[in-house]
């Protein structure tokens, strides 16, 4: 169960708004990235961000580049969840592989505004706002296995008797 | 019920005799792709605790998105990759200035039809174009398939995007891809494999057939098939590394959606900043002004590409105050280009022709744009700050309307331009 406070974006949010091409190539630690996370959308939020606020968009979130640091930038930035009416399937397999939690939220996220509460309850697939209920789907078990492992590297770890 | 390319090549590399659409299947890639992103890969790889790349022959290596280095840091990701295909016994690496990868797998041969095929980079779609099943994954991913090279992968539904009639010169593949994106969205075929199929699909090059799989992800799309032909065999004759076996749909396929165009009925498509869906018909955009030109990258550089803008650059020069951007999607291409007398043309216009790389497309280097500044390109993202400052403004269109409108000073009406012969 996750509780946090909402920043609320549109849909198609793409990758080189939440972290710019220019920055892809060089190495950076994930606390680096979380100071660019967003930077072309919203450019107050890698300094107001707090940890275990949620994001909440449109449809498409993450469309574009397969760039990892997408997912890696939020994580790091605090955000305990993303909530959207879709992903682009390469961020969300990033998300998931960043121990990133993603919530899948199709019957639509127009009811949520900035700085809104929210509450995730991953065992339920219950999104709570303004004491009403949404339900989401469970992830498969294969990808929920990579979540709760925190991410592929540890899962493969665990998989191959490293960790 | 029959089934679509992509239950097919997820149910032969599964090893079962059907999938279904949703179904989670583990499987083992054939071919696996990165580029200089294998510098963090390495890293991640490292994480893992596993000595060796399993099975390194699988894997091909291109140095394309910062080439050659235009940073020390860049150079010092460039000199680990070198080290790290040396002592992993990688042998399908190719350095700097042999060609951006999306034609560097077809161009060698890695890239064949019924091959399942995953790429750290989102336009990995394009290999589908030779009927290969071709997606692309994360970083995180590519390092997990060096300690193990398997991979999980759902059965995604299918598309099948029918386009009849025959596109009427200077149209393109390009022009059909963006208003197809147009029309469906940015997230239109989120999660499906589309198959692009019909009279207009068979007329066209292997190269024009790229465009298309190489675009498939700016509708969302998990894969882009085209069915191996006659051009797809003739192509990859002097090329393919392997024996291949193409697969094609069943006839009675269950698709989610069919949807119909008609090639004859299209005009020139321009995407205006800063979506590639936001797609209208050229004539209202003409007038635009611009400051920079892009021709080539892995969407739009291939030899044919680099004559269809010819046509309108040969005996003219740029217009005054805009600077044009030649970028050949590989060696080969490059060598065909001089052979055929382009670069001159090229050249003689005042444009600037570069070594093959992504260069000014992601905004890496070779090109970035100032706040306020405008770029017409023929690559595949006009997203805001990708190609610089995120108060600059990138339109994208075929090579005839970049070179066209190049000439011109202003976005140009490709059919209204004047134009020679052909060089």
């Amino acid at each position: 169960m996750i509780e946090g406070k909402v920043w609320k974006y549109a849909d198609d949010v793409n990758t080189d708004v939440i972290f710019a091409g220019k920055y892809t190539y060089k190495p950076m630690t994930a606390a680096e990235m979380a100071e660019h996370a967003l930077e072309d959308l919203d450019r107050t939020f890698a300094k107001g961000v707090k940890p275990g606020d949620i994001i909440v968009a449109g449809a498409n979130f993450g469309c574009g580049s397969s760039r990892e640091q997408a997912a890696t930038c939020i994580k790091a930035s605090g955000v305990a969840a993303v909530i959207a009416v879709s992903f682009s399937r390469l961020f969300f397999r990033n998300a998931i592989n960043e121990g990133l939690a993603v919530v899948e939220l199709a019957s639509g996220t127009t009811m949520f505004a900035k700085d809104d509460t929210v509450k995730i309850d991953f065992e339920r697939g219950v999104v709570t706002h303004k004491g009403k209920e949404y339900r989401f789907p469970a992830l498969p078990k294969e990808v929920l296995a990579i979540l709760n492992d925190g991410g592929l590297i540890p899962h493969v770890r665990k998989a191959l008797g490293k960790a | 019920m029959g089934q679509t390319f992509a239950q097919k090549v997820l149910a032969k590399k599964a090893g079962l005799p059907r999938v279904e659409v949703g179904q989670i299947v583990d499987v083992e890639p054939d071919v696996c792709m990165s580029h200089d992103n294998t510098a963090a890969i390495a890293k991640t790889f490292a994480k893992i605790g596993v000595e060796r790349v399993k099975n390194p022959e699988r894997f091909v290596i291109v140095l394309d998105h910062t080439v050659p280095a235009s940073t020390e840091e860049y150079a010092k990701g460039h000199k680990e990759i070198r080290e790290f295909v040396a002592k992993q016994g990688i042998k399908a690496f190719y350095d700097v200035g042999v060609g951006v990868c999306h034609q560097v797998l077809p161009e060698m041969g890695y890239a064949l039809p019924g091959r399942l095929i995953v790429g750290s980079d989102s336009h990995t779609t394009a290999y589908g174009a030779l009927g290969a099943f071709s997606a692309g994954v994360g970083r995180s991913e590519m390092a997990a398939l060096y300690a193990t090279s398997r991979i999980w992968l759902k059965t995604p539904a299918s598309f099948k995007i029918d386009v009849r009639g025959k596109l009427k010169d200077p149209v393109t593949s390009k022009d059909l891809v963006l208003r197809i994106i147009g029309d469906i969205g940015a997230d239109g075929a989120l999660y499906k494999s589309v198959e692009f199929a019909g009279e207009a699909i068979e007329a066209m090059s292997v190269a024009s057939r790229l465009v298309l799989s190489n675009m498939a992800i700016e509708m969302g799309a998990k894969n882009g098939y085209c069915a191996p032909d006659k051009k797809t065999f003739a192509f990859l004759e002097p090329r393919a590394q392997a024996e291949y076996t193409p697969i094609y749909p069943d006839p009675d396929a269950e698709y989610e959606k069919v949807l119909t165009y008609d090639a004859s009925k299209l005009g020139p498509q321009v995407a205006k900043p800063h979506t590639v869906d936001n797609v209208v018909p050229v004539e209202e955009v003409e007038g635009t002004r611009i400051d920079q030109a892009l021709l080539g990258t892995c969407t739009n550089g291939r030899l044919e590409d680099l004559h269809a803008a010819a046509r309108y650059l040969e005996g003219k020069t740029l217009a005054k105050g805009v600077r044009m951007i030649v970028l050949p999607a590989s060696r080969e291409i490059l060598l065909d280009a001089m052979r055929e007398g382009l670069v001159e043309v090229f050249v003689r216009a005042g444009a600037m022709v570069l070594n093959p790389g992504c260069g000014p497309c992601l905004g890496a280097h070779e090109g970035v744009l100032a706040a306020g500044e405008v770029c017409i390109s023929t690559a595949n993202r006009n997203f805001q700050g990708r190609m610089g400052s995120s108060e600059a403004s990138t339109y994208l269109a075929s090579p005839a309307t970049v070179a066209a409108s190049a000439v011109a000073g202003v976005i140009t009406d490709p059919r209204k331009a004047v134009r020679g012969g052909g060089a």
